[in-house]
């Protein structure tokens, strides 16, 4: 992944689960488009067209609990999202968005709003607000989630690697 | 210092000595997969280039989430898994055998000290087999199927102990739900729940599951119990491998402690749309009813049959409203016939679904109308869950719901049931 990304903000408040990410009934599927289409479908209509690629998630707390379904993360990828920021996340998903590759860090969100231009800056763990010339704190990915994120996900990652290797 | 049973779980699968905060790489002794999860786990697993998976015998593939199959992308999707499980080996249930939690539990697939892993978010369910269980993405589920192996991080661990006998009306579901209610959907988030207390000794399997089951719901990563007799009397049988019980030991560093008396504690239930929105069943009392679910890895076991039977023996459910029975195994559907409890519900009006997970994920078998208002024995109320965003769903124990189907109104069931306060 890049170290720099640009994106403008869709707010999302607390425990959106994974439901709500993708329903159901569209899980069932190998085709990722179709779970693009209906992304976030029953509680925010529409949201995959309003997607410029690129355009960055800035949610509140528990962001993906619910069910393992990695259909979240990949709809989500596949509508064109570039990152994910979230106050905090449901464990199951916080794995499943950093092996589908999909940039998804910490910091606090309550200053961000709709439409927010952000520009994540991970070598410096920190995002820039440039319209408004201020800049918020990453918390740092732990090491295993970082290296796996920088191969693109868990599958380059482990194509490279051939298991898990930890630091120490 | 002592260590919890989590981190004496942990340790033994990667031959070392962990506490609570370590990263490892640990060893999976079972790894599930099913028809939702399944076919992306094993396109993953396909970019690997490797023939096969790193040990067969300690995979299960389960068709449950939409079977007897509705659509022919989804039989493609069956197919797929029949192949992928014929040419590696695997041991697949078809279709009708069953919601895999239950199968995973029934046939001895686990024992206890074991660390399992499962593609679906409800695999903390074996935690009352004292099995270290939780649920991971497709994606996961590849590395594991390619190296036998996945990282985690070790969780603290939360104790929660219940204490006294629940009055008459009030069941594990009810416990469960009063729980997630007072510490919310994240309330243990990151965390290993322990459960423990005279109450939990007191329950049978089947109730400790139903609250191992909903761990999930306040996020945790396991839900553990202490095995018991009882444990053990419950996989005798089942041909499966030495149990290796562990427990936490009493001056083990916990990150809470946790008691609740539930000596007074009156039937809950769940209000849309999230699990922890929790009020006593008084306080939606007459809230009108368009169908009712009883089944699913939660909460459709032989005595939650037995419950619904015994409320619905003899009386009809109302006419404003649909009640589908859904067991989650075949195992189950067999005794509840032998015993006469299908007879019953079917007499009253229910209507019985093949063994699955029915209408809980929203696929097919039960999907509501608008406007409906549902109320089901399941683990999850999500605005959508079982598959029209305009439908309602609250939660409650087999009791509530057999009593709600008969009132076609959200009913307290303790006018059911002699005894109750």
């Amino acid at each position: 992944m890049e170290d720099l990304l640009t994106g403008r903000v869709h707010k999302f408040g607390d425990d959106i689960n994974t439901d709500y990410i993708i329903a159901g009934k569209y899980t069932k599927t190998l085709d990722f488009t179709t779970l693009a289409e209906h992304v976030f479908e029953d509680i925010a209509p529409g949201f995959a067209q309003r997607v410029t690629p690129g355009d960055i998630i800035a949610a509140g707390s528990n962001f993906g609990c619910g069910s393992s379904r990695d259909q979240a993360p990949i709809a989500i990828k596949y509508a064109g999202i570039g990152a994910i920021l979230a106050k905090s996340y449901s464990r199951i998903f916080f794995r499943n968005a950093i092996n589908q590759g999909i940039p998804a860090f910490l910091c606090d969100t309550d200053a961000l709003q709709e439409g927010d231009r952000v520009i994540i800056r991970l070598e410096e763990n920190r995002i820039e607000l440039p319209d408004r010339g201020e800049f918020l704190p990453l918390t740092p990915l732990s090491p295993v989630m970082l290296d796996i994120l920088r191969e693109g996900g868990l599958v380059e990652y482990l194509k490279k690697n051939g298991t898990y290797v930890l630091e120490g | 210092m002592g260590k919890t049973a989590a981190e004496k779980i942990v340790s033994a699968h990667v031959q070392g000595d962990v506490k609570a905060g370590d990263y490892v790489v640990a060893d999976v002794d079972l790894a599930m997969i099913h028809d939702t999860t399944g076919p992306i786990a094993i396109r993953a697993f396909e970019e690997y280039g490797k023939e096969k998976v790193w040990d067969p015998s300690k995979m299960v593939i389960v068709l449950d989430h939409a079977t007897p199959s509705p659509n022919e992308r989804i039989s493609g999707l069956h197919t797929l898994l029949r192949q992928f499980a014929s040419s590696q080996g695997i041991r697949l249930f078809d279709g009708g055998e069953g919601v895999c939690h239950q199968l995973v539990a029934e046939k001895g697939l686990v024992v206890p000290g074991d660390l399992a892993v499962g593609a679906d978010s409800h695999t903390c369910t074996y935690g009352a087999l004292n099995v270290f269980s939780f649920g991971i993405g497709s994606t996961d589920m590849s590395g594991v199927m390619l190296t036998g192996k996945l990282w985690l991080r070790v969780p603290s661990t939360m104790k929660v102990d219940f204490h006294g006998a629940p009055p008459p009306g009030t069941y594990a579901k009810d416990l469960m739900l009063h729980l997630i209610g007072r510490i919310g959907s994240a309330g243990a988030d990151y965390l290993a729940l322990s459960f423990g207390g005279d109450t939990v000794r007191a329950m049978s399997i089947s109730e400790r599951m139903t609250l191992s089951n909903m761990a999930i719901e306040c996020g945790a990563k396991v839900g553990l119990m202490e095995a018991d007799e009882k444990t053990l009397a419950y996989l005798k049988g089942t041909g499966g491998r030495t149990p290796r019980p562990v427990w936490d030991d009493d001056d083990a560093e916990f990150a809470s402690a946790m008691e609740i008396d539930v000596t007074s504690l009156p039937p809950q239930v769940s209000c849309p749309h999230s699990v922890d929105a929790v009020v006593p069943v008084t306080e939606v009392e007459g809230t009108e009813i368009s169908q009712v679910y009883i089944g699913t890895c939660t909460n459709g076991r032989l005595d939650d049959l037995r419950i619904a039977a015994g409320i619905l023996e003899g009386r009809k459910i109302s006419p404003h409203c649909r009640l589908l029975v859904c067991p989650p195994s075949r195992k189950v559907l067999m005794d509840a016939l032998a015993e006469g409890l299908i007879f019953k519900i079917v007499e009253a009006g229910g209507t019985i679904l093949p063994p699955g997970c029915g209408p809980c994920p929203g696929t097919h078998q039960g999907i509501p109308g608008d406007g409906e208002r549902v109320i089901s024995t399941a683990n999850r109320n999500f605005k959508g869950r079982m598959g029209n965003n305009k439908a309602e769903i609250y939660l409650a124990s087999p009791a509530t719901c057999a009593a709600s189907a008969l009132e076609g109104k959200i009913a307290d069931p303790r006018k059911f049931i002699s005894g109750a306060p």
